[in-house]
């Protein structure tokens, strides 16, 4: 995790930085205040009362992922392991963000569901929900108790605030924001966020390569680096383990690229939320697909600030030297001037907030229809559960408060998120997948192959962290166990299926492929037969573009 | 929907911007030498009021880019 930082971290903030700082969370709260007067229903706080176009849930859809966590780990893994972090990006997420578009929204869309864990209602049974809602609830709020814990450290070593007064503020802004506005309030913050993040970034990144003589001069640095010549390729040397991601070709293109990308991206809620969003069905499909264009460019706001790091800081992840997490800040440190600087201070602290909010808007959400709703009292008016949903928000931002300290004592905290995915996504996707496709898949099926590759996943993993079981890196126990999730779920799945007796197929209409609800009507709106709304065409794009963007770094 | 974000996001970065333009034209040696030589805060600045100008204006062109989502009321189900 961020190791406590040394005092040379400090940046030299003044009165003009602050100032940027201050204006930003004024907007924020104020669009909560908006927001709020928009609230009528259980369906405009809880699902923006799907009325937004594309691109806004499409660049919330990216943002929601784009937490200061994923920022500065991703430049740490950069510094660490060179350009193979761009796997994260172009087969870790692309992908599946295009499967989740062409194929998976429209059942989610369609089948009007409110979250994830009612779809596995309406598939399979009240108990796969309730076990998702539980796993899903608890996972926000362990990971909205590291976004902040994270955010804390951070804040105190760059801006010397105490820990408890970055907690208690930032903390007090996402639950006021959340609590006016709901997920409007979340994604038209993610969409700020969004931009505001690049802005900062851009900067760091444009002086940096400057002083390192650019792309060549950058590449030169690397190769004469402690990481080598292997810091600039992506592929080569993983017929073996033996490159700088400690992971070979099959680990890579099955693990990262298809179980834990697969399973993050197309069954977690915090994302998919975001498309539940939209306002028709195309422009729920084009959420993830929107999404993946910039996806697609931000290692070079990661990936290459963490290299310019690597080659100007040579202590830099060693004994005594600041950690890998704290690539991105030494950057705006040594390059910029007060102003940009506030503005690189406002994306990053933005972004943490961001994160948070992602968590704690899908925590809201599950915990009021899932749990609440599902299976404690689900007879009361929509007010009720508006005024619930505020509730389980304060309740959330508290528990996130006390979870944050879980998060210490984990060396790296991509590994740490990576870990809870592979416990709780990669199996669902097992699921999610055969449910779909077969429609003789029984209710029980879903339940016990949930449940059987978490613990799986599980049996994987405890033993790797208790050293008892030899896997290499942290990356590759994460991928052996999201693995090993995914084929006992399947294996279960299909065993269960064939010993306990299938839904009726009136029940499945709408959540099976090839079982059509013929009830719903087209919602399509002028101009979504255009090429440049249709998800297949963009989709594959996106795929083009991820194959082409491997090419010169083989 | 209450309000375009097009209009929030147009009105912030052109306020940024101009906070950054005015940053970068009193910036002294100290700061331009800090950044590489550049006028770091100047360019952002541009930057971002480019960005502000594109949102303020495709929200004037097409002022109705969300549509009346009255067909599709999703119901409490």
């Amino acid at each position: 995790m961020l190791a406590l930082a040394p005092q040379d971290l400090r940046l030299d903030v003044n009165a003009l930085d602050y100032l940027i700082l201050a204006l930003y969370f004024a907007v924020v709260v104020g669009i909560g205040f908006a927001a709020r007067r928009a609230i009528r229903s259980s369906s405009d706080f809880f699902l923006a009362g799907r009325a937004l176009p594309a691109w806004i849930t499409g660049l919330a859809f990216v943002s929601a992922n784009l937490g200061a966590i994923e920022i500065l780990g991703m430049a740490a893994n950069g510094a660490q392991y060179g350009l193979m972090t761009v796997h994260y990006y172009w087969i870790g997420a692309i992908p599946a963000m295009v499967f989740l578009g062409i194929v998976m929204m429209p059942f989610y869309y369609r089948s009007k569901v409110h979250s994830v864990p009612e779809f596995l209602r309406r598939r399979f049974n009240p108990a796969t929900q309730l076990f998702n809602a539980i796993a899903f609830a608890v996972a926000q709020v362990l990971i909205a108790g590291i976004n902040l814990y994270a955010l804390a450290l951070v804040m105190e070593a760059l801006l010397g605030w105490p820990l408890w007064l970055s907690v208690i503020v930032s903390a007090a802004i996402v639950l006021a924001y959340i609590t006016l506005g709901g997920l409007s309030s979340a994604i038209y913050n993610e969409v700020m966020q969004f931009f505001v993040i690049i802005a900062g970034l851009v900067p760091v990144v444009v002086l940096g390569l400057i002083r390192v003589g650019g792309f060549e001069g950058l590449g030169q640095k690397v190769r004469e680096s402690v990481l080598g010549e292997g810091a600039l390729h992506t592929w080569s040397n993983t017929a073996t383990a033996d490159n700088p991601l400690g992971a070979n070709w099959v680990g890579i293109v099955f693990g990262l690229g298809f179980v834990l990308s697969f399973g993050y991206w197309t069954t977690n809620f915090a994302e998919v939320q975001r498309g539940l969003s939209a306002r028709n069905t195309n422009a729920a499909r084009l959420t993830p697909i929107v999404a993946a264009y910039p996806k697609l460019l931000i290692p070079v706001v990661t990936v290459i600030p963490g290299l310019i790091a690597l080659v100007l800081f040579s202590n830099l992840g060693k004994d005594g030297g600041p950690a890998y997490n704290y690539a991105i800040p030494l950057l705006m440190n040594e390059f910029l001037p007060n102003g940009v600087l506030g503005v690189a201070v406002t994306g990053l602290l933005a972004s943490f907030m961001a994160g948070m909010a992602a968590n704690i808007s899908g925590f809201n959400t599950v915990f009021t229809y899932d749990i609440w709703k599902g299976h404690v009292n689900g007879d009361k008016p929509d007010e009720f559960y508006v005024r619930l949903g505020r509730i389980a928000t304060i309740g959330g931002v508290v528990a996130g408060i006390g979870t944050a300290f879980i998060a210490a004592g984990f060396s790296n905290i991509m590994n740490y998120l990576q870990a809870l995915f592979a416990f709780f996504n990669a199996p669902l996707f097992a699921t999610f997948i055969i449910g779909l496709f077969w429609k003789r898949m029984t209710p029980w099926a879903g339940f016990w192959g949930i449940i059987a590759g978490t613990l799986a996943a599980f049996a994987v993993y405890i033993p790797y962290r208790a050293e008892i079981l030899d896997l290499g890196t942290d990356l590759n126990a994460s991928f052996v166990a999201a693995g090993a999730a995914f084929l006992v779920d399947a294996i279960v799945s299909v065993v269960i299926t064939l010993v306990t007796t299938p839904k009726p197929e009136e029940e499945l209409r709408g959540l099976v492929y090839g079982l059509t609800d013929v009830d719903l009507k087209d919602d399509s709106l002028a101009g979504d037969k255009a090429w440049y709304r249709s998800p297949v065409v963009l989709g594959s794009g996106a795929l083009v573009l991820a194959a082409a963007f491997y090419l010169p770094f083989l | 929907m209450l309000f375009d974000i097009r209009r929030i996001l147009g009105g912030l970065f052109a306020v940024y911007g101009v906070i950054l333009v005015v940053a970068g034209l009193l910036d002294g040696a100290e700061e331009i030498a800090k950044a590489e030589g550049v006028r770091i805060n100047l360019w952002t600045g541009v930057g971002m009021l480019v960005i502000a100008a594109i949102f303020l204006l495709w929200e004037r062109l097409r002022p109705k880019d969300v549509p009346d989502p009255s067909d599709e009321t999703s119901g409490d189900a």
